[in-house]
Parts: C-alpha cells; structure tokens; sequence
C-alpha cells in the first residue's frame, strides 16, 4: 500500500508516466544502467552542466581573446568583435567569463570533493566502528555543523588574504578552506547511513571470513553508500561554487585570478549595475544561476534514480515491475481523481 | 532518555560549540603573519604620515588592544569586554566603539529580513499546501517558478532585480536607503522616503523565501497525502476540509523548524544582498570593514551572526523536546 501510494506522488513529480504494455521477455538482459529510470528532468540538468563545462573547458580554445588582454575601453557594449562587449579594465567579457567559469568549476570540484572525501570518511568510521569513537566524532562534526561555515570562511580567508604565499590565496587555497569548513552534514548523513549498513548480515559474514575493519569498511560498507555519496557531492560542488562566490564578493576572493565570483565583485565596484552595462554583470549572473539550478535539479532527479525500492530483486525484473508500479499509480491517481470529482 | 537529560545534553553541546566559535573568532584573525595592527599602520604610512608618528600610533594602538600581552591574558581580555557587551574600538573609525557601528547597521539589516522571512514563510507556506492539493497545471507552474527561485544564489536574483526595476525601467530607486541629504530621524517624511528605498531588497529576499518554502511545504505535503491515514481516512468518508486539517497540521511541523532556523541566519543571509543594493545593513559594514582590514568589526559581525544561529538552533532542539515525545524518547538521540 505504501510502495503504491508514494510512487503515485512521485508519478504526480515526473508528470504522466505511459504505462507500457507487458514486454516478452527480452532475448538478451539490458545491461544493467539501462534499467535505472532515468528521467527528462536528469537528461535537462545534465545538458545545462554540458553547456557550462563546454563553455568553460572547450570555448577557450576557440576564442581569440585572452581574458587578461585589453582590448577596448571601460564598458564598451557588445559589438560583432565582442558580442558580450568589454568590463571595467577593457577585457573582453566573454574571454573572462570562460576563464570565471573554469576556475569557479575547479574550485568547486576541489572542495566539493574535499568535502565529501572528509565527511565520508568520518561518517564512515564513525558509523561502522561505533562506541566512544563515533561519539568523539559526531561531537567534533556537530559543534562544526552549529558554527556557520560562512564566519569560518570569512576569517580564514581574511587571514589567507595577508600571507605572502601566493598558493594559499589562489583559486586552490580557497578550495581547501571552503572544503574543510563544508563536510559536517556529509559526515551526519553518511554516518545514519553507515550504521545502518553496519548491521546487515553480509558484514557479518566477512567479519567471519576473517576481513579487516578497513577491508570491511571499503569493499563492504562503501559500495552501499555510493548513491547517498554521489548525490551529496552534487550538493557541495553546488555549495562550495557559491561559496566562492560569496566570499569573493565580501572582497575575500583569489586575488589575481578570475572567478565568477570576481567577476561580480569588479563590476559591482565599477558601478556597471547602475550605469547599465547589463553586458558585464548579466553573464556571470546568469552562468552561475544555470550552474546552481542545474546541480540541484540534478540532485533531486539522482534521488529518484537511486530510490532503493527500485534496486530490490532481480535486475531483469526491474522494467516490468517499474511498469507494473506505473500502472497501479496510474489507476489509483485515476480513482482519486475521479472520487475527488464527485466529491466537489 | 528523559526530557531533562535530552535538554541537560543539549545544552552542553550547544555551549561548546559556542565556546569552540568564541576561540576561533579570537585565535583565527591573530594567526596571521605579524599581527593586525601592522597592517593598518603601513597603510597609515601610505597616505604620508611621519614614520616617527607611525611609530607612536603603533605603540598607542598596541597597547589599547593589548597585543603587547601574552595570548592567554589577551584571551581573557576578549572574553570579559564580550561579556560586558563591550565589543571593542573600530580600527577603521578609530575611536568610535564597535557596538556603534552595528547599532547603527543592525535595524536597517532587521527591517529587511524580518518582514521578508515571516511573510515569505506564511506565502510559501499557503502556495507549497495548494500546489500539493490541486494539483495539474496549477501545482505544475508553482512547482517550477518555486524550485527556480529556491536554487538560484539570492544575490543573483538581487542583481536582475536592481537591473531590471531600478536601472532599466526606473520604477525604485537604484540603491542606498535613504535619498541623500536624509539622515536617519524618526520622522514620517523619513519614512516614507526609506521605505522606497525599501522596497526593492525586500522583494528580492521574500521571492528568494517564498520559493524555498513552497517546495518545502509541497513535498512534506505530497507525501502526507499519499500516507496511509489518509487513504483510511478518506475511506472512512470523513470530509475534505477535516482531511485537510489534519494534513496540514503533520507538513507544518517541519516548516516551523524551518522558521526558526530562518530566523536564525537573519542576520548572516542577506549579506550579499545588502552589498548589491547598497544598504547600510551588517552586509554592507562587513564588506567595508573587510576592505580595510578591520578586524574587530568583522570579529563583532561573525560573532554576532554565530550566536544568533547558535540560539536559534538550540531555541528550536528545546522545543522540539517538549512538542515531539518521540525526540526524547530516543535512545541515541541526534547524533
């Protein structure tokens, strides 16, 4: 009763699910990927991230400008040469928003991975090990997820912005602060997770068959958290590639490097906004909007491809029985339906 | 566990993290290089001031921030003038006291954030509960205007809207709070000049608001409408507006959480916001005292953001003790 009624929610989410007809048993099994339910909403996020990675990895190279090489005036508007017109020091804004794009997506892939790297590892430990061990950990990961991360990262940064090393105040060095300060809800999620698979049956029979914790830890435990892993580490790049920008907007960004989030910064100093140079400012705006929707909307369609009700029994059965729920959730929205019609 | 352990080791670990944040704002901005009083007097010599005058502020300035002083007695310096309210001298306005400035910024970030965060909540709330009741084309529309607005940055949308309002089409004026030549007075010409000014930033923060809440709220109550009381209910043929009832009072439980949380990032969420719109809030007083290097206004605005989080967290685990018996009554509790 439950499975029916909560897929005819998530029915109502994806809009009309076609029901197909019974299949006959197929000749060949589909390979396994082919039988997660992808959904438009996934193919849509993921072609919005295509186009961002495009634009930040492949435009370079075709683009004639450098984005450290002037080429007009302060705020020349978009023109055949320019077709995004020129910013504040009289680079060509398209040169510099490829260059933003792609060091706003290395940080973000640094300290995402980071992040997720630490919090994984402590949420496994502390998940799997259990004791005084997983109540040390939690202690530290709770009084750092009660801190907000943006005052750590304020005052880190601004400590970083008078070093003499010029690695720590690149693009890298905010990378390691945003992705020391983000992990602690990585860390209480993988741990709920964690101790739950530490209780299931084939740990068991490992830890009889003589296994080490950390063999356990990797080949047994880890598997059965890469989907909440995956979709946690969409999370914090989404999270740490705003968090660049939030902090290069306070003016704590990476000095001498472009990132959308400088790239903000200078033409809110220069008064594009107000002077109406819509081209300077629009197109990180814009980019960064694009890349924050799409990671969370990819997110939320992975949560419905990583359901674990659609991984129970055999593999090959998965089609039909997706077809078969998609049915019964069709029939019983129809009856809602039709008894909310003669009730109103 | 009972409710007064639940609240009895509550309140431990919320008084560490407190504790572990008031050492980190003192340690972290003293871990830099030399120390921040250096920086301040180069950039006194900068603007062409003797080197022996240079040499008199340094010393003026050492001793008054007592960074002359081992670590530990400066740390409990810091500790005491917290607890008198005393936030110390801004480096950057020199005399005048820190608790001034914020005095002075705190309203105006307050009178965005609150109307915003409460309206927001009570909009997103009602729209998040129709989406999810009426479904079709209706919940379709809400759903997306929502989740667009709920997952992009809020100062991007910030940005647009002072672009497209203010700039382009000229409808409120384009940032500030006030028309120059005003001075903050508690009079109703003033008033209704501010609240032009006003506008803007406020619709820019409840947009943000309402499409976070509405998402919410849809979701928690999709999934009470297909839960198994429900259908029992309705089977049972009890009426609509009964259901209803009952439905929204199970989704609200967690929204109220939300609120209170919401409430408690007032004044660190708008930051950047503030920055755009040029409003004289804490956002604008943290980018400024960053931009000159002075520490104990960005100390003061990081703590005051900390402790407003930290009691809002805590205010909302006390409630729920009281509220949800099955909070207490767990074992191992939130880990």
């Amino acid at each position: 009763m439950t499975n029916i009624s909560s897929s005819a929610a998530s029915a109502e989410i994806e809009g009309p699910i076609v029901p197909q007809a019974p299949q006959a048993p197929e000749p060949k099994a589909k390979p396994a990927w082919r039988s997660l339910n992808f959904g438009p909403r996934m193919w849509v996020a993921l072609g919005m991230i295509l186009f961002v990675v495009v634009l930040a990895f492949i435009g370079p190279l075709f683009y004639p400008y450098a984005p450290d090489q002037k080429v007009g005036g302060l705020y020349d508007a978009p023109s055949a040469e320019h077709i995004l017109g020129t910013d504040n020091f009289g680079y060509d804004v398209l040169a510099v928003l490829m260059a933003s794009t792609r060091n706003s997506l290395i940080n973000g892939l640094l300290a995402g991975t980071l992040a997720v790297l630490i919090g994984v590892l402590i949420g496994v430990v502390a998940g799997y090990v259990g004791g005084w061990l997983e109540e040390a950990l939690m202690g530290i990961t709770n009084i750092v997820l009660a801190i907000p991360a943006i005052v750590i990262l304020i005052l880190i940064s601004m400590s970083l912005q008078s070093t003499d090393i010029p690695f720590l105040k690149g693009i890298v060095g905010l990378a390691l602060v945003i992705g020391i300060t983000s992990w602690p809800w990585t860390a209480r999620a993988v741990r709920a997770q964690a101790s739950s698979v530490a209780t299931r049956e084939h740990i068991d029979v490992a830890k009889l068959s003589g296994a080490r914790t950390p063999g356990i830890m990797v080949f047994d435990v880890l598997p059965y958290l890469a989907s909440y892993i995956v979709m946690a580490w969409v999370l914090q790049l989404a999270s740490a590639i705003l968090a660049e920008s939030t902090l290069s907007m306070l003016g704590l960004g990476p000095s001498g490097t472009n990132s959308l989030g400088m790239q903000l910064h200078w033409a809110l100093a220069f008064q594009a906004v107000a002077v109406g140079a819509y081209w300077a400012f629009l197109p990180p705006t814009i980019v960064l909007t694009l890349i924050s929707f799409a990671l969370l909307y990819l997110q939320s369609s992975l949560d419905e491809v990583f359901n674990p009700r659609l991984r129970r029994g055999k593999k090959k059965d998965l089609a039909r029985a997706a077809a078969r729920r998609a049915e019964a959730a069709r029939k019983l929205a129809e009856q809602i339906e039709g008894r909310q019609e003669v009730t109103a | 566990m009972g409710l007064r352990r639940y609240l009895a080791s509550k309140t431990v670990w919320y008084l560490g993290a407190l504790v572990v944040a008031v050492v980190l704002n003192f340690l972290l901005p003293r871990l830099i290089p030399g120390n921040p009083v250096d920086v301040i007097v180069s950039s006194l010599g900068q603007g062409g001031a003797s080197s022996e005058a240079q040499q008199r502020v340094y010393e003026q300035f050492m001793k008054e921030f007592g960074l002359d002083q081992p670590l530990w007695n400066q740390f409990v310096t810091y500790l005491t003038s917290i607890l008198h309210g005393n936030l110390g001298k801004s480096f950057a306005f020199y005399p005048t006291p820190v608790s001034e400035l914020i005095a002075q910024s705190l309203p105006w970030t307050l009178a965005l954030q609150i109307p915003a965060i409460l309206i927001g909540w009570i909009v997103g709330n009602v729209l998040g509960a129709i989406a999810a009741y009426k479904g079709g084309g209706w919940d379709k529309s809400v759903f997306t205007t929502s989740l667009v607005f709920s997952s992009m940055p809020y100062f991007c949308l910030s940005i647009i809207l002072l672009y497209v309002m203010a700039v382009y089409l000229g409808w409120f004026p384009p940032g500030g709070a006030y028309s120059l030549g005003n001075s903050p007075e508690w009079s109703w010409a003033f008033f209704t000049d501010a609240l032009q000014f006003w506008w803007l930033p406020f619709l820019s923060l409840l947009l943000i608001n309402i499409g976070g809440q509405a998402v919410g709220m849809r979701s928690m109550a999709i999934y009470e409408l297909g839960s198994d009381y429900v259908n029992y209910s309705r089977s049972l043929g009890i009426g609509d507006s009964k259901m209803t009832n009952y439905i929204f009072r199970n989704a609200m439980l967690p929204q109220i959480t939300g609120l209170a949380l919401s409430i408690g990032t007032m004044v660190g969420g708008a930051l950047i916001t503030e920055l755009v719109f040029n409003y004289p809030g804490m956002g604008l007083t943290l980018f400024n005292a960053i931009a000159s290097n002075d520490y104990p206004v960005v100390q003061a605005v990081t703590l005051i953001i900390t402790v407003a989080v930290l009691v809002a967290n805590y205010a909302v685990e006390v409630l729920y003790g009281f509220i949800d018996p099955r909070i207490r009554a767990s074992k191992s509790g939130e880990k």
